[in-house]
């Protein structure tokens, strides 16, 4: 498979502010890729870049094989591009908008009228085609927006926030657009909502604070996770020898842990969270130790943390490199 | 080429459906009539438009800012500039785009006024020379007044700022000539300041095609004054990836 977008060590100062800071990531060809990051990350940045309307300060960046600083306009030619907030000629109307972009990107114009015909038809919109852009509600806005990024029949798609403001049935009818655009296009789209892209999307990239946390599939991502799994343990120590720190040791010594966490859990109970060392269950041996104590036992669970809490982990390490660097 | 056109239509049917630009245009014939009829178009006069085109190039330094102001400070504003530059689009096509929507409206504002011609074609035995040149001159005259009000236009995003930036930048082009030229001296270490100054005037070189002189000099001023406002355009659209 192609990489129709690469990304390598793109940096991005405004100023002396860095926004992007060396980000490198690809996207093959036919992927729907999550872009997904906290606002004011570098996604909207990382996107202006790729689709040329800003240069980068430093590194490089290609899409469809063409180079975004030296092939702009190649490049340009393939990518429908929807920004942030959607901006559109408010005194057009929506088919007169989607001709003049259908013709402004190469469309011939024998072909126009049928390239606007079949995206006015995918994007909903054949009630309000006569309608001024100025007087629609925000979610046709967005469908023209989107009708617009599509016009041209693109490889490449990039989509900056495509739900935001958007209402759940709405953002449903878009999901399920994009899901089937997969395959023939190329999509990355960005948002800062995990659930969101989680279901579009089949590969990740988290971006924090202008660098690459973390990418790949989503079914990658999870697995990566399942090794970063846990056991919690709630147990009572019956005689005052056993304190929390003596189960913490015990605990520590059994078979395929490799560290302990304890916390008081209240009415005599501690909990104890097990780090399994790698490839390891520990399971059988932390029942073990607990029995041949005599310990009351009330809960042993299994966790695997979720998508979810790997990006708030993300985002707010980031929230506390900024606040450490703010104090500093 | 194509793509030049098919900016240049957008750009002008968006005149078309802007109020300002009926204000505009509406705030420009009334001015202009009242002048031809108080100046011209009076029983004893000579039969010429002389007067009404020398006042014209005061009353167009205020309204063509204020059509020009909204070409590109608008799509700054709105965003629009963002989808516009990431098409398959040059800056180059883009901004003669704007230039020639505003100036194909300008004429349109323009085209009324050969009432005028009319009226004075019924009333009275015009030399028709002299009118014919001051319609070029003034063709000319918008070119290079539609230039540095869409270079206003480009600096900011917002169009009140970019009128006032227009209005100044003319003001000091026409008031080189007359105001300033008479406190410079006429030669400081063998160079000739005060004719410097004058021919960089705009109104100097207006003033002739009233008078029925077509000289090549007065064209070729405002045809690259205008290019060069163009070429700023270009630039300042071009130092966002600078900047």
């Amino acid at each position: 498979m192609a990489a129709m977008i690469e990304v390598e060590a793109l940096s991005k100062w405004y100023g002396r502010t860095l926004a992007l800071d060396r980000a490198t990531f690809g996207v093959e060809k036919g992927q729907i890729v999550g872009f997904l990051g906290p606002n004011g990350a570098g996604k909207s940045t990382t996107l202006r870049i790729l689709t040329g309307y800003l240069p980068a300060t430093s590194g490089r960046a290609s899409v469809a094989g063409h180079d975004v600083l030296l092939e702009s306009l190649a490049v340009r030619s393939h990518v429908g591009y929807m920004p942030e907030n959607v901006p559109l000629y408010g005194e057009m109307r929506v088919q007169e908008y989607l001709r003049f972009r259908a013709g402004l990107k190469d469309v011939p114009s024998a072909r126009r009228r049928a390239a606007v015909e079949r995206v006015i038809e995918r994007c909903w919109l054949k009630d309000v085609r006569r309608r001024l852009i100025g007087q629609l509600s925000k979610g046709f806005r967005q469908r023209v927006g989107l009708a617009e990024a599509l016009v041209a029949d693109p490889p490449v798609l990039i989509l900056d926030e495509p739900t935001i403001g958007l209402d759940p049935a709405q953002i449903q009818e878009t999901r399920r657009l994009i899901r089937s655009l997969g395959g023939q296009h190329t999509v990355l789209l960005s948002s800062h909502i995990l659930p969101e892209v989680e279901r579009t999307c089949s590969h990740l990239v988290i971006i924090a604070a202008g660098r690459i946390a973390a990418a790949g599939s989503v079914e990658d991502l999870r697995t990566g996770l399942a090794q970063r799994h846990r056991i919690i343990l709630e147990v009572r120590s019956t005689s005052a020898a056993d304190g929390p720190a003596e189960m913490a040791r015990a605990l520590g010594q059994a078979a395929g842990v490799a560290s302990v966490q304890r916390e008081d859990a209240g009415d005599g109970w501690t909990r104890l969270i097990i780090f399994p060392a790698a490839g390891s269950d520990p399971r059988e041996a932390l029942f073990g130790v607990v029995a041949q104590r005599g310990w009351p036992l009330r809960e042993m669970r299994w966790q695997v943390p979720t998508l979810e809490e790997l990006y708030v982990e993300i985002t707010a390490g980031e929230a506390a490199a900024t606040a450490a660097k703010g104090a500093a | 080429m194509g793509k030049i056109l098919l900016l240049t239509r957008r750009e002008v049917v968006s005149y078309f459906v802007s109020p300002i630009a009926y204000v505009a245009m509406a705030l420009y014939l009334v001015i202009s009539g009242l002048i031809f009829g108080l100046f011209d178009f009076h029983s004893g006069a000579p039969a010429a438009m002389r007067s009404i085109f020398d006042v014209m190039m005061i009353i167009l330094m205020f309204v063509v800012p204020i059509v020009a102001m909204r070409t590109l400070s608008e799509e700054r504003r709105s965003g629009t500039l963002e989808t516009l530059l990431t098409a398959p689009v040059t800056d180059v096509q883009v901004v003669a785009a704007k230039f020639l929507g505003t100036w194909l409206f300008y004429l349109a504002m323009l085209a009324p006024t050969l009432v005028y011609v009319v009226l004075l074609g019924a009333f009275g035995r015009p030399d028709y020379g002299p009118i014919a040149s001051g319609y070029l001159g003034l063709v000319l005259l918008g070119a290079l007044y539609v230039a540095v009000g869409v270079f206003a236009s480009s600096l900011t995003s917002n169009q009140v700022i970019a009128a006032v930036v227009g209005f100044v930048i003319l003001i000091m082009l026409a008031l080189l000539g007359p105001w300033i030229s008479t406190i410079l001296p006429s030669d400081w270490h063998g160079i000739p300041w005060r004719g410097i100054v004058q021919q960089a005037s705009a109104k100097s070189h207006y003033t002739d095609f009233s008078q029925g002189v077509v000289d090549a000099t007065h064209v070729v001023y405002f045809l690259a004054l205008a290019l060069y406002a163009l070429f700023l355009t270009v630039k300042v659209l071009e130092s966002r990836r600078w900047r």
